[in-house]
Parts: C-alpha cells; structure tokens; sequence
C-alpha cells in the first residue's frame, strides 16, 4: 500500500492515538524521530481536510481564493490572488505561503481564519511544517487505493492464525502483551453470543468442556455456523444497514409486508450465500437474466425506506426523496462513504462532484415508482412495483418465508422502466426536488473507481462495480463492519466513513489483508467469521488491568478481548433463552410482545391500523427479538433503550450506552419479570434444593458455575426473601402474577416467590448482559 | 469544537474516575451520565474545557415548548386581516400568491376563494396586539409575550415541517433540539432526565407525533428526550411490581451491587462499577418523578389558574402544570405536543375545541411562572409547524369554511428567559400570505433559542461521520430584535 512504505508504524500510531485521543488542550509535540518520514495520508490529510478543505477542497463553488489544496495541482501553483506566491513550495517552508498563513499572529491573516470556529495546534502546524521540509509529498487516499495483501509480520508461537500476527506486532510496539486465553466456558459463551446471538445451554457448556477430543473448539465454531440462528443473528446487522420496518413510516404510520425480505436475508446468511451475490441479488436481482422469485425478493433491499401517505404531498417530491435514500443507503452501507453530502453541492472533504452524486443517483432512477399512492385509507402492504408471492413459491424457491396462511403476499421490490419510458436524471441544485439543472448519465465516482465501459449501464452494472476485486472499498468496509460485529470498534473506527474524514484504520495491514483473503475465498462470509473467531487475538481473556487501564483504556490494540454490552435483541433472546420460554420459531410477520400501554396510542394520529398497539399472545409473546414489530414513528420504547437503529436511515453501527432507563427495564420489564418467575418455578421443580436450584439458574443466565462468596451471597438473598413472603403471604400471589404464561397453583408458595426475585437479581447482574 | 473536546475529555475522565469509585452500597450515586457537571474540576485543564459552554452568559435557563402540532391557523389566532373578511369568496390575487407551490390537497382545486376570520379580534395590552376572539387567557397576558407574526419554513407537510423544526433538518435522523441542549448543557437535576416529553391530544383533526422528534439522533441516547405518559407508570418501566417495597427494592439494588463488584473484582472493568451507578440513579429516578407528577399537593389557586382539566392526566392542562413542575425542578427541555390543529374542514369548530384546550393553561403556565419569579429564566415558546391559507380549502360559507397548509407566513409566541415582552414582531401582507417585514426562518428561531440559553448557534456542533452538524445546519441568524 502506498502509505505502506518505509513507515514507522510505532510512531505514528502512537501519534496518531495521540491525536485521536482527542487533541487534548495541553498537546504536545509528538515523538516524531529525526529522519522519520510524515506521511500525507496518516499526518497532513487530516489535518487538512479536518481544517481546511471545506473552503480549499473539492467543492468548487466554495473555494476561497480558488485555492485547492486537496489535489498537489492545486495547491502548488501560483496563488491566483498573490502574484509570484505559492501555497506550497516542496522544501521551504519559509516560502510556502500556507506556512505563513497557519503560523502568521496577524488574525487578518491567520489561517483558518477565527470566525471559522476552527484551529490548528502548535503540533498540527509543527507536522505541516516537516512535511513541507520532507518535499510536500501527496499520496492517493489510503481507502482510494485497491487492497493488498502485505508481507506477514514474523511468526509467533502465540499466533494462531494471520490475524495474530498483525495484532501482535502492534501490542509489542506499544509494549503491551497478549491476554492469556479465557476460560473455556467463556469462550463458549463468547463464540456462541458472536455466532447465533444466543447463550449456550448447560447441556453446551458440559459437552465441550475443555474442548478436548472430538469437542474441540474448531467443532464448537462449526456447529455454531450451521445453527439456524446464525441467520438470525447476522441479519440484524443488515436490517440496521437495510433500514428495514414493519411500518411506512411518515405521519400515519399504516403497517406495510417487508418481512419477506427478512426471512430471504435469514436465509441467505445460513447458506452462506457468497458476499459479491448477497449484494447484486440485493442492488439488481430483477435485472439478473432470468431471474429468480428469490433474487427478485432480495431487491426489496431498496424499497426498505419510507413511504409517505400523507394527503397532499407532492409526488415528485416524494419519488425524487426515495431515490436519494437508495442511493444514500448504497453508498453508506456498502461503500462506507458519505455520498449524501453531494446531493446539494460538491463534497467538501471527499472527491466527489454533485455530478458524481446524481451520476450515482441515475441508476436508482428508473425503477417504476411513484412518490405518493394514496392516503392511509387506501394503503396496501406493498406499493408499485410489487412481488406477489403465490402458494407454490412457498413450497417451492422460497420456502424460507414462514406464511402461515394460504393468502398471497406482497413485497415492494425493484422494477426497471422500459428503455423507451427511461427517466433522464438532472443534477439538482441544491438537491432540491424542483430545480433540474444539467442532464447526467449512470457512472460511478472516478476517484473509487472508474465505471468500465463494458457493464451494463443499470443496477446490475453497478453490482458488478461495486463487487469487482478491482473496487478498493466493498470488501474493506465489509471486513470492517464483522469486525465491529465482534470487537465492538472496527479498524476503522468509523464504519461508515472511509472518507477524508474518516477515522484513519489502527490496523491498516490487517483490515488490507483480510479484505483481499476475503475476495481470494470467494467473499465467504461465514469462513471470514471462523478466521477471526479463531484467532488468538479473539480467544484472549477480557480481565483488565491495570497497564491496560493506563496504555489502552479504549483497547484499541486488542491486547485483551473485550467486554461488551449486547445488543437490544440479544438481551431479549437471553432472558427468553435462559430461562426456556424462547419459541424458537424462524421468520414470519413480526410479533408485538408485552409493550407499555398507550405508547402507539399517544402518538397516533389515530388512523390506521396501527393506531392501536394489539399485544401477540401465546407463543408469539416469546419470540426473538428481531422479530419485534418495528413501527417507525414509535419503535420498540426497550430496543430504543438499549440503543438499537430507530431504522429511519441506514446505520452502521450502534452506541453502546449505559443509562439509568436501562436500569429501570431489566429491573421492571414484565418479560424479564415473568422469565424469572417461570424459571424458578422449574429449577425447583426439577427437585432440587434452594441451593442447587440456584446454581442451576445461575448455570442457564450466566453460562458459567457461581463462586463460593456468588453461592453464598445468593442463597443469603433467597433466605432472607423467603422469609419476607413466609412474614408477608399476601405478597407472594402479586408478585408471582406477572406476564401471560400459566402460572399453576402449587407454584404459588414462598419458596418461587423467593427465588423469582433471586433470578430477577441474576437478570440484573451486569456480567448477565455483556458479551465476556 | 469546545464541545467536542469537552466530550472526549469527559469521556477519558469519566473512565478514570469510574475506576477509581468504590462500591458504595446505597450511597449516593457519584457519576451520572445525566450529569456531566458533576465531572468538572477534575483539572484545571477540564475547567477550562467546561467553561467553554455556554459560550456567554445565558438570558434562560430552561425552556418550555408548547408545541401546537397540526399547525393552528394564524387567521384566527393572531393576525388579523380584515381585508379577508371584506372580500370573502374572491379569488386569491396571482400577484399576492406568485405561483407558489400549493399541497396536494388544494392543488386541484378549481378556485382559491379567500376566507375571513370567523371570529373577532381585538387590541389588548400595552402592546396593542390583535388576538381573536377564541383565546382571552393569551390576551390577559399579552404583556408578557413577544408574537412573531413573521415565522416562515420549507417544509409543506406537517411530517417534514415537524421533523424541520424540532431537528432542523426535514429528513434525516438528526438530534433534536431538547438533545442539543442536553448534550450542549447537561441537565441541572440529578434525579430526572434533562430532556422530557409530554404529549396530549384535542378532538380536532389530528397529526401523529413520532418519537423521532425526540430522538438523539447521532448523539449519545443518553440526550434522548424521555416520554412522560399519563399511566400509572410516568416513565416508562419506572414503577417497581407489584408487591415490591422501597426497602425490597433497596435490598435488590444492594445485592445487585454486591454481585457486580465481584465480578468488577475479576474483570477491572470500569463499566461495571458505571453499571452499579446507573442503578442509584434509576432508584432515585423512582422517588423524585412521582414526586414531580404527583399535583395533590398543589394548592387550589393553582388548580383554578390552570383550570379544572389540569387534574385530569394526560390534558394539556395537566402537562403545563407538570412542565412548571419539572422546569422548576431543574429539567433543561421541556416539551409539549398538543395534537388535532389540522383544520382542513369545519375550521371554526375545530379551532373552537383546541383553543378551549389550550388557552387557558398555556396563560396560566406565564402567570405561574411569574409568580414564582422563574418567567426571566424560563423561555416558553406557543406554536405549530407551520400556517394556514387565506383561501377556503373545500366549501365555503362564513361560519364554515376550511384551511390547507401555508409556510410562508404563520404566527408562534415567545415568552421570557430574555425575548421582550409585551412585543409584536414582524408583519405580512394585508392577505395574511406574505410577510412583509422582518421574516423569521425556523433555522433563525433555533439560532435565537439557542443564544437565549447562552451558546453560539454556529459552534454548538458534533462531529459525525466526518461532518461538523449543528442544529441550524447551515443558516440561521438570532433574531437579536426580540431579545432584552
């Protein structure tokens, strides 16, 4: 890789941790040797693009002076507005007028200027200065420029496989040193949470024991992959980037049937369909020659955003809105750019024209939509152009969707206007709906990657451009996002943004070398899962000490695995899991589980049949979480709380926030509430004494055996809560009674009560909902 | 930029400090992430970084929005045109209208008849404003209010036009104005949310809201307005089951805690003990919201300021005695919704029942506040997401008669935290269609709110994905006419 060269990594990424750190007030001058080289993409670019391009960048309309200074053209030809003065001068800097200007003490002078609320520090200046000194060198931007595979770092006997090697050779610049590996049962816990979002059984634990034997950890992994609930879990990441809903999401809200494409994308991760065909399917199944009910299905990808039905809307307004959402959500969560800011001028930061922006926009501009059908009294489950989905597709290719009844269903997908009714897509000012300027072709950002001439001039094309090995971000930015999946962070940090702006990678080799292995093993998604969930670096224990806390609080290095909080789903398919009321039925309509009362209500315009919350019952109350009913004006109030997408955009990524609200849902929600108390019911049924009923419910929540000072803090909280009903009968009926699932008469005695708040305090333990 | 520094800082601070806090059973909580202030002067350092914010010495410290969704019809609110009435039935002159783009829903109509007030306006106050006839609580106070006859906005359908004013962004999932300034502020309260929400309805036509105006967007969910509701349970999850005491509670907590430090004994983590933390909070949360939402104890002048529906839960009514309440208590954003102001028919009976609704509270909401001394630190704000037109939409007849959306020109009042009071600002054509002087943009609004509460609109920003947003994106100008 370009940046690759010569560099020393110690350096500059203790520089650059430095900067991310971020730029405390007190910064110093970093330890940049004598001789060390500063390289543009992870020193000057960032500075420069953070502080200066948005007035002397690529948007031409805004530049100042009509000076550039992202491109070396621009910034080192003469100063139109200073005769005879250069911005740059390779070598000089006392003749380089940005020198000047980012060092001048005159405030007319200085730059940035004050009134821009921006400001370089004495090291961003003192870096621009060396690396005018060492020639003024530009480099391609690193994200720009298509992955290779580098030379592997020495071998190590902790290695296990490539991945190890890179991380280690950053742990030892920084002078840290691997974690020892976790404990088996954590380490199942750990792969089965990553792999199916599930915890493992009792039954799990015991059988790979220490993985000797048969039940080695590579079988455990395995095993896990050809869960069904695999599927289950990867999807939720693609229903965060696919914006997906049960509802059209403006003003009234009315239910809509996207949930076809859920079970299809389910399905898709369990066979493992290969990463380059899970996204053409998804952007031009419906141009595939002869295509398939199931590839057709796969494009209801881009019809996943909103869909107005509000009186009075202007249509073009609408269809015009839609199209930038599919061209928006392609470009964030498949190229990890943030294309949408040249919907209205030029990038600022990026190399991207407002051109590029609705070049990009015409191959998402033909599909035969409309911006408004009607108004909520006559909305249909699915709008123009729609997949029907007869009795025999059921039995046949697309067995994967779970209908239960013999009704057809209807999905919005992807149609294609016929060449002679083909719309011709304007540039936009200002993006705005109503003001076409000039006229503009399907093509691709050149600055990515040039749009051959031999593709089709369609989404299918653009497929083909965006799976390329030729194309330098597609395989990057998937790597990137499964390694976020795991570890929390990815290596870049900023999943969505390979941008200027974005973060720079903290382990550029390795995310370059994954992506190309990924791509050299046919974009397998399940076999890149099982080389990172079989790495070293993966297995090692999360205890933190000290050195971590004082070297790499934010574990960017990965000397220790990390500890995470799950996922709003997760938390919910754990409470059920554990404690056996999980219905572990696959796909169908979305269900609506215990959901405070009135919520819907108090928001509703009161049309529509989602104006009122109609609660599942049965089995259905016990579902997993991705099968919630998401309604987009008012989404689940608990998966919000636990910082789940809102689905109203594509996202990447989620927050992970600790707040008192949480606090209140795990100690007050009638889920967790009635998990408790059905769990305890069974544990003492199962003819134990308090004791090891405790540790039996305590083995099911936290997938491990309770120390002694756990045991005996445990049973001294069940001991005295027994007592407290024995005192107090009148309490135990009340607080048995909670959530729909029988309760039997001999169950209602002191001894559940009891333990059903000792299990109520197991849900609440914080180790319970973090991945270990 | 401060602010962003300010956000990383706390963030490394918060872990140190989160790793040096011992497990205090039953203390009282240390770290809150509600609570950034009770991080400052760690170091002088971070002094200094705190001090950025606000950016100058605030005029309010609190906010409180009314906000009237379903956009009430400036005609018969507080721009009086009698031409209107004068020339009921003629068409709406092209040269006053200049082509603008109408909704869909009177596009196609064949004619743009213009329609007058059904009710009557008069002069009040020193200030002499016109107020209809419907709202004699405002008019009582109308000295104390600034009218801002002159409010404009993009937005043509009530979803974007909402989703503009709270976000500042049509679409988009931006934070909302409550977020900003509990990210840019904090909260002044320790036991309650910096940002709450309370919805209610009138019978007239109405408008959903969506938790997205209250959302955080790309901010931490930790700024996220929190949704009081009139159940039993104020917030959501907040009521322990049945059955459970404050002390078996407490109990639960403490072995909760005990369970925790084990494990923060084994794994060093930081989060842990912040867990722990988190716990006392929601505990405390437990007591101090029933508190606030419990009026019983408010005296009866109270009750008759307000009005007899203010102890029915869930009013209007009721929300802007308990907006006092939690705005007294230290909560930075209160906000209110009161839905059914689409009058697209049958105008004046709708107008009749939303402003039998809301006047009377929203007046007495000034004059208790006043009366407590807290009006000069408390910025209220009146108003929807956009007008009405002047021309009728469907059937005219004097006393019946409907109106369609019009941004170009609408009516919102503004009251104490700094804006002047006893003040009419802005005007418009004699057709009530465009305004003819001093025009205010949504985004100059938010851009005034902001600098009410002491911060720059332009360096109140969050960087995220590579982009410096702010709540005025990128326009807005304080309105500095309007503000003491």
């Amino acid at each position: 890789m370009a940046f690759a060269k010569s560099l020393n990594f110690a350096g500059i990424i203790s520089l650059l941790f430095f900067a991310w750190s971020c730029r405390p007030p007190q910064m110093e001058t970093p330890d940049l040797q004598n001789g060390d080289q500063v390289s543009y993409n992870f020193h000057i670019r960032p500075i420069l693009s953070d502080k200066c391009f948005a007035c002397h960048g690529p948007d031409a309309n805004k530049r100042e002076a009509n000076l550039r200074l992202d491109t070396p053209e621009g910034a080192f030809s003469a100063l139109k507005d200073s005769p005879g003065k250069y911005a740059l001068v390779a070598g000089k800097p006392q003749d380089s007028e940005l020198y000047h200007r980012i060092s001048s003490s005159d405030p007319s002078e200085l730059m940035p200027p004050p009134e821009s609320n921006l400001s370089l520090s004495e090291t961003e200046v003192a870096l621009l200065k060396k690396w005018i000194e060492q020639g003024a060198e530009y480099e391609p931007h690193w994200a720009f420029v298509k992955p290779k595979k580098s030379q592997l770092p020495n071998s190590d006997s902790w290695a296990i496989n490539e991945i190890d090697l890179f991380t280690l050779k950053k742990m030892k610049e920084k002078g840290l040193t691997p974690n020892p590996e976790a404990k088996p049962h954590e380490l199942i816990k750990r792969a089965s949470l990553d792999l199916t979002g599930l915890p493992p059984s009792p039954e799990m634990i015991e059988r790979f024991g220490d993985f000797s034997g048969e039940n080695s950890y590579e079988n455990l992994l395995d095993g896990l992959l050809a869960q069904s609930s695999f599927g289950e879990k990867l999807a939720i990441l693609w229903l965060d980037i696919s914006r997906y809903a049960d509802s059209y999401g403006y003003q009234d809200d009315n239910i809509r049937s996207q949930w076809p494409y859920r079970d299809w994308l389910i399905h898709a991760f369990n066979k493992n369909l290969p990463y380059d065909e899970f996204l053409t399917w998804q952007l031009a199944g419906d141009l595939i020659p002869n295509a398939s009910k199931e590839q057709i299905l796969a494009t209801a990808f881009n019809r996943n955003h909103k869909y107005t039905e509000e009186g009075g809307v202007i249509d073009e307004e609408y269809r015009i809105e839609y199209v930038l959402d599919k061209t928006n959500t392609f470009s964030k969560g498949i190229l990890g750019i943030t294309m949408e800011c040249a919907q209205c001028h030029d990038h600022k930061y990026d190399p991207f024209s407002q051109k590029d922006y609705f070049e990009l926009f015409a191959f998402f501009n033909n599909s035969p939509e409309k911006g408004y059908e009607g108004d909520v009294s006559i909305s249909k489950p699915a709008k123009t152009p729609i997949l029907w989905v007869e009795q025999e597709d059921l039995s046949g290719i697309l067995n994967f969707i779970n209908h239960e009844d013999t009704t057809r269903l209807s999905i919005s997908v992807m149609g294609e206007l016929e060449e002679k009714e083909k719309r011709t897509t304007y540039i936009l000012d200002r993006g705005v709906y109503d003001a076409p300027t000039l006229p503009v072709t399907v093509s691709t950002p050149a600055s990515i990657l040039e749009f051959p001439e031999d593709l089709e001039k369609n989404r299918l094309g653009l497929a083909k451009w965006a799976t390329s090995p030729d194309n330098p971000l597609t395989a990057r930015v998937f790597v990137n996002l499964i390694w976020q999946e795991i570890f929390g962070t990815g290596i870049v940090k900023t999943a969505g943004d390979f941008g200027m702006q974005g973060d720079l990678p903290t382990h550029p080799e390795l995310l370059d070398w994954l992506a190309v292995d990924f791509m050299e093993n046919g974009w397998d998604i399940k076999r890149l899962l099982k080389q990172i969930l079989s790495s070293a670096t993966y297995k090692q224990s999360a205890v933190i000490s000290e050195k971590h806390l004082e070297l790499d609080p934010e574990n960017i290095f990965l000397s220790r695995a990390p500890r995470l909080r799950l996922p709003a789903e997760n938390i919910q398919d754990l409470v059920l899991a554990s404690s056996g009321l999980l219905y572990p039925k696959i796909g169908g309509p979305s269900v609506k589980p215990y959901q405070p009362e009135g919520i819907w209500e108090s928001a509703s315009s009161g049309r529509g049949v989602l104006a009122t919350y109609v609660q599942d019952k049965g089995n259905d109350l016990y579902r997993r979480g991705i099968y919630n009913f998401i309604k987009l004006t008012v989404p689940p109030p608990k998966a919000i709380i636990f910082d789940s997408s809102n689905r109203d955009r594509c996202e990447i990524g989620r927050g992970r926030t600790n707040t008192p609200l949480q606090a209140l849902v795990m100690l007050n929600d009638p889920m967790v509430l009635e998990a408790s108390r059905v769990l305890a019911g069974k544990v003492l049924e199962e003819g134990h004494d308090p004791k090891k009923a405790i540790q039996s419910a305590f083995k099911r929540i936290l997938c491990r055996e309770p120390i002694k000072e756990e045991q005996d803090l445990l049973l001294a909280y069940f001991e005295d809560q027994l007592n407290r009903f024995e005192l107090s009968p009148e309490q135990i009926r009340p607080s048995l009674e909670v959530g729909e699932y029988p309760l039997s008469e001999n169950q209602i005695n002191a001894q559940t009560a009891a333990m059903m708040q000792v299990i109520v305090s197991l849900y609440n333990m914080e180790e319970t909902i973090t991945k270990i | 930029m401060e602010k962003e520094i300010l956000e990383q800082g706390l963030n490394l601070n918060r872990r140190k400090f989160l790793s040096r806090l011992s497990l205090g059973l039953g203390s009282a909580a240390l770290g809150s992430l509600l609570v950034p202030d009770l991080f400052s002067g760690k170091n002088p350092a971070e002094d200094a970084l705190l001090n950025a914010l606000p950016h100058f010495a605030p005029k309010a410290k609190r906010v409180i929005y009314l906000f009237q969704n379903g956009a009430p019809s400036q005609l018969e609110t507080f721009d009086y045109k009698p031409l209107l009435n004068k020339n009921f039935g003629e068409e709406l002159p092209e040269s006053i209208r200049m082509g603008q783009r109408l909704t869909g829903m009177t596009s196609g109509q064949a004619s743009f008849p213009l329609v007058g007030s059904y009710f009557d306006f008069q002069q009040y106050g020193e200030s002499r404003a016109w107020i209809s006839s419907l709202f004699p609580h405002t008019a009582s106070i109308v000295d104390d209010i600034c009218i801002v006859k002159s409010m404009h906005t993009e937005a043509i359908n009530h979803d974007p036009a909402l989703t503009f004013f709270q976000t500042g962004a049509q679409v988009g999932n931006r934070p909302s104005m409550g977020s900003w300034l509990s990210y840019g502020l904090g909260s002044e309260n320790s036991n309650l949310p910096a940002f709450c929400v309370l919805l209610s309805k009138g019978k007239g036509n109405g408008q959903g809201v969506y938790s997205k105006l209250w959302s955080n967007g790309f901010l931490d969910a930790t700024h996220q307005g929190v949704q009081f509701s009139n159940s039993e349970d104020p917030v959501l999850y907040l009521k322990d089951p049945k059955s459970m005491s404050r002390d078996e509670r407490r109990k639960m907590l403490d072995q909760i805690a005990a369970m925790n430090d084990l494990s923060y004994r084994e794994f060093n983590d930081p989060e842990i003990t912040a867990k722990v933390q988190q716990y006392e909070m929601a505990y405390r949360m437990q007591t101090a919201v029933p508190e606030i939402t419990d009026v019983s104890k408010e005296p009866d002048s109270i009750i008759k300021l307000y009005g007899p529906d203010c102890l029915v839960p869930g009013t209007y009514a009721a929300n802007c005695l308990l907006a006092r309440k939690l705005s007294e208590s230290g909560v930075r954003f209160v906000q209110l919704y009161h839905q059914g102001w689409d009058a697209h028919d049958n105008l004046p009976n709708q107008m009749i029942g939303q402003a039998k609704d809301v006047d009377q509270a929203s007046a007495a909401l000034i004059t208790d506040l006043k009366q407590r001394g807290l009006l000069d630190e408390t910025l209220v704000i009146w108003g929807g997401e956009f007008g009405r037109t002047n021309y009728c939409q469907g059937k005219i007849q004097v006393e019946n008669y409907g109106r369609d959306h019009h941004p170009r020109a609408f009516s919102i009042w503004m009251a104490g935290g700094g804006v002047k009071s006893g003040m009419v600002y802005g005007e418009t054509d004699d057709f009530g269609y465009n305004i003819t002087e001093n025009p205010v943009h949504v985004h100059d609004f938010q851009a005034t709110i902001l600098h009410l509460m002491g911060i720059d609109h332009e360096r109140l920003t969050y960087k995220h994905l590579g982009r410096r947003y702010r709540l005025t994106d990128v326009s807005g100008k304080v309105v500095k006419d309007i503000i003491t």
